[in-house]
């Protein structure tokens, strides 16, 4: 009598311990191997230093840090020695808006308190985390892509603002704008220009699942963009 | 011998309907509800709010108010073929705020599909007349 209860037993056992395992098994994708730093491996449990093989939505989730594998055309050396020592809030909902929302009246809130702090290093290895992350290219940008003697910063501030809706999901000034994307007002000590206009241009092709969009912009739409971005933060310098 | 292996089934099909029991929420959600809602949550959320009520946490930096995708009445005064449109090529193709972006970018065909079935059962505006 007892090996039909055992079979029976095991059998549901089986059933349910697979009927347990997770849904989706959320691949991280990103690769930690790479950068010639051992450094930079600090970096690795947190940030993608390689482009992620095959990028998903849930990336975007489980990730705990924002991409990196294209720091080195992204982030001013300056910038990141001084943020690396001293870190501020960059996206004030945290790397992932959502696991931060909180639904409410007159409109849903971010609960600060438990956006990510990213941690502190000293002066001599935020130098040599700095150098490490500037080798990070994606060869996507290219030089020259931002046409400074084109910026018009009336014009730039318009199409951030009403025209274009930058503003939507980006603070241009402290506590003005919106709270899903990295505040821009310190992006001129932060971010190359050719970078900036690069990443506006089409999003997606540094992430196809980002919630950055790609909008219909044109050439001198994002040249106008990229001057009034780039010189946020410049008269606090 | 023949009661051990229909004892052992019975066991089975025990486990197997406790099993598939056990994600008790939403259980009568399609899984392409399930996908679309997802999705409004990575993309859509930030401005049209957590309960899709168009409170999003970037409302803050809207000066035009999201659209409420839990509001009936209004919901149903769209066309389907609207919706899909302003997804896909941002509410100024459909004569509404460009603060609504071009999502055709970053969702398929077929998510923008989805996602317009998904914003009809959002607003009940598929449940009877």
């Amino acid at each position: 009598m007892k090996a039909p209860v055992i079979i029976a037993a095991c059998a549901s056992l089986t059933v349910l311990a697979l009927a347990a395992r997770p849904v989706a098994v959320e691949a991280q994708g990103g690769g930690v191997q790479g950068p010639t730093s051992d450094l930079t491996t600090q970096c690795a449990s947190c940030h993608a230093l390689t482009k992620p093989a095959n990028p998903t939505v849930e990336h975007l989730w489980t990730r705990k840090g924002p991409d990196l594998w294209y720091a080195g055309d992204k982030f001013n050396r300056d910038w990141l020695v001084s943020w690396l020592q001293n870190p501020t809030t960059i996206r004030p909902g945290g790397v992932m808006w959502f696991k931060h929302a909180k639904a409410g009246d007159p409109h849903d809130t971010i609960d600060t308190a438990t956006v990510e702090k990213h941690p502190k290093v000293d002066a001599a290895t935020a130098e040599k985390l700095a150098d490490a992350l500037l080798l990070l290219k994606s060869g996507l940008v290219t030089e020259g892509a931002y046409k400074p003697e084109a910026a018009n910063m009336t014009m730039g501030k318009l199409a951030f603002g009403k025209l274009r809706g930058c503003v939507a999901c980006h603070q241009d000034a402290q506590g003005q704008g919106g709270l899903s994307g990295p505040q821009l007002y310190d992006a001129s000590k932060r971010l190359k220009p050719d970078y900036v206009i690069t990443y506006t241009r089409n999003p997606q092709q540094f992430d196809p699942h980002i919630w950055m969009p790609t909008l219909t912009l044109s050439e001198p739409d994002l040249q106008r963009l990229t001057g009034y971005i780039v010189s946020l933060g410049k008269e606090d310098k | 011998m023949l009661r051990y292996p229909l004892v052992a089934l019975g066991a089975l099909t025990l486990g197997g309907a406790i099993a598939l029991h056990q994600p008790a929420t939403a259980a009568d959600e399609s899984p392409k509800i399930k996908a679309s809602a997802h999705l409004y949550d990575t993309y859509c959320a930030q401005c049209h709010g957590v309960n899709r009520d168009g409170k999003g946490i970037n409302v803050v930096g809207l000066s035009v108010q999201p659209r409420d995708h839990s509001d009936t009445v209004a919901m149903s005064s769209l066309p389907r073929d609207q919706i899909v449109k302003a997804i896909a090529q941002g509410g100024a193709s459909v004569n509404k705020s460009a603060l609504m972006p071009t999502w055709g970018g970053v969702l398929t065909d077929e998510e923008i599909e989805d996602m317009a079935d998904y914003l009809l059962h959002v607003c009940k505006c598929d449940q009877g007349k």
